[in-house]
């Protein structure tokens, strides 16, 4: 039985932004497409912002819960979770398991009050270079909109 | 040195005469894990840092203090344990855990601070609470971070949360529960970082210290013992009483009104934490068999001699955790109840994990409750 929400969500008093304040971005992609999708778009010479750290891994399915949580203790502003689209992940249903994993992570990044638009999941081809650009562009305006996490300065992935 | 020094002080280590009652009772040694309590005993003795510390046998230990209570000497092996690996630690090994280290970095996220959770998105108006100040406080611990964690286990330990204050209500107590809780950091505290613990402790001591309370009603029996033992140095002035659930329900048992709830056969699995931690054995059996008709069916070993659900401090799930999972559940089901009760949300998460089992899933498989739960269900509506 879903619980239902009878007492307001509590606010937290949304930090200023400071002005050419850039987010830190942590985005883990998949070794066989959103990785190489990465590639495409610095081969094809496409422009993005330039924000985020990438972690490569195997495939989508390896990225649980710990590892997101991981780069928020550490003071990211944002994390991007990336991977095959569904039918195409190199381990077939990898990034099914990378549904799941997210989900949990979802749940538990909301209990502990950061915003849920810190975090996401996207599918990236290989070939979808501009598609790779435009995500990183669309997250990064996304998160620098929400300012700096509360947890920044946490961890060692400062400039 | 001196650190090996001092801890064989205070945890009696020196005491030690080398029996091995300590290894032969220990139920990972048993099983056949290469692990030997009495070890870690004599090289503390010896001032071995590096014996202490080598390939990470040190968090092996469920710090289920069964061998405390066998050990002749008196040797605290459970509280030099704790100290082992806070030294460990600083030297930079952790526990491999066995969920990516989600949970720790979740505690060292509340220790940091800076963050406004929104833990009580479960409590619905039913249920009579008070935000920050009152003379009881409930402690909920992380039992709502556990849901959303161990989703496939449909651990439902917020259920216990929510029967605990259904019958806090029932005997009149709206009681604080609050949104700046944190964790405890009973398991940062067990897996060395006592930083970030000492953090997390300060924090909680403080916001109990002002809602006023002067009760602590805690469910989880990690919780209470972190609260009475571990925080004990922390308290500034006159602590809050500290109780379990059931302690505080077996002082008003007669004003519960308990009915019938259509359960007969009820076993017990003792937590660590509450049994052999804080001796705390009587109160969860008076408060499960005052429903009506509830019968308790004890376990072959069951109060001090209790096993583990073997996987304390988010730091030793392996094949011997799994084992003595499984004989465990082997053991409730010979006693032919129909639900296992328990007192801690670990043991459900833990035991319901070793369900999963396709293999053994039908011999091992029982329906699990927190203790309040069951107790809850006795209320009439
Ligand atoms: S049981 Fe006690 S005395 Fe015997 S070996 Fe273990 S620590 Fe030493
Ligand atoms: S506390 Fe339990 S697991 Fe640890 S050494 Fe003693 S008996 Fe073994
Ligand atoms: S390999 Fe890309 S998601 Fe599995």
């Amino acid at each position: 039985m879903k619980a239902v929400r009878t007492k307001p969500r509590p606010k937290r008093t949304p930090p200023k932004v400071p002005a050419n304040w850039n987010p830190n971005i942590v985005v883990f992609a998949c070794n066989w497409c959103s990785y190489a999708g990465a590639d495409t778009a610095g081969v094809s010479r496409i422009q993005h912002q330039p924000h985020f750290r990438m972690i490569r891994v195997m495939c989508s399915g390896r990225i649980q819960p710990g590892f997101v949580l991981r780069a928020f203790e550490r003071g990211a502003d944002g994390v991007l979770v990336s991977g095959c689209h569904f039918g195409d992940c190199h381990y077939i249903s990898g990034n099914e398991r990378a549904v799941e994993q997210f989900e949990k992570t979802k749940n538990v990044v909301t209990l502990l009050g950061l915003e849920e638009a810190r975090i996401r999941l996207e599918w990236i081809s290989a070939a979808e270079g501009a598609r790779f650009a435009q995500v990183i562009n669309e997250f990064t305006d996304q998160v620098r909109k929400l300012g700096p996490s509360p947890l920044a300065g946490n961890g060692r992935a400062k400039e | 040195m001196v650190e090996l020094a001092q801890v064989a002080t205070k945890t009696k280590a020196w005491a030690c005469y080398d029996c091995g009652k300590c290894t032969a009772t220990c139920p990972i040694s048993r099983i056949g894990g290469a692990y030997s309590p009495r070890r870690h005993v004599l090289a503390t003795n010896l001032r071995q840092q590096e014996e202490v510390s080598r390939n990470g046998t040190v968090y092996a230990c469920l710090t289920c203090s069964l061998c405390d209570q066998r050990c002749p000497a008196e040797v605290g092996y459970t509280q030099l344990v704790q100290k082992l690996r806070e030294l460990s630690f600083r030297e930079g090994t952790e526990p491999e855990c066995p969920h990516g280290g989600a949970l720790q970095s979740v505690m060292r996220m509340m220790a940091k601070g800076g963050l406004q959770q929104d833990r009580l998105n479960w409590l619905t108006d039913d249920l009579k609470t008070e935000p920050e100040k009152g003379e009881v406080f409930y402690w909920t611990g992380c039992t709502m971070y556990y849901d959303a964690f161990f989703s496939e286990f449909e651990a439902a330990s917020l259920e216990g949360t929510k029967a605990a204050i259904r019958l806090m209500n029932k005997l009149g107590v709206a009681p604080v529960v609050s949104a700046n809780e944190r964790c405890c950091g009973h398991d940062l505290l067990w897996n060395g970082d006592r930083k970030n613990f000492e953090a997390l402790a300060r924090q909680n001591v403080k916001l109990v210290a002002e809602s006023g309370a002067e009760l602590l009603v805690i469910s989880c029996a990690e919780c209470l013992r972190t609260w009475k033992v571990d925080y004990a140095p922390l308290f500034d002035g006159k602590p809050p009483r500290m109780v379990h659930i059931t302690e505080f329900l077996v002082e008003h048992l007669p004003e519960l009104e308990l009915q019938p709830n259509g359960r007969r056969r009820a076993t017990f699995q003792d937590p660590c934490r509450l049994g052999r931690h804080l001796g705390i054995y009587d109160p969860p059996r008076k408060a499960l068999t005052a429903v009506p008709g509830i019968e308790l069916a004890e376990m072959s070993r069951s109060g001090p001699r209790a096993m583990c659900c073997a996987g304390g401090t988010w730091s030793n799930c392996d094949r011997f955790a799994k084992q003595i999972q499984v004989g465990r559940l082997r053991e409730a089901r010979a006693t032919g109840a129909e639900v296992l009760v328990t007192a801690c949300p670990k043991c459900q998460i833990h035991f319901r994990c070793a369900m999963k089992d396709p293999n053994l899933k039908g011999e091992i498989e029982i329906e699990m409750r927190d203790v309040a739960e069951v107790v809850a269900e006795g209320l009439s509506r």
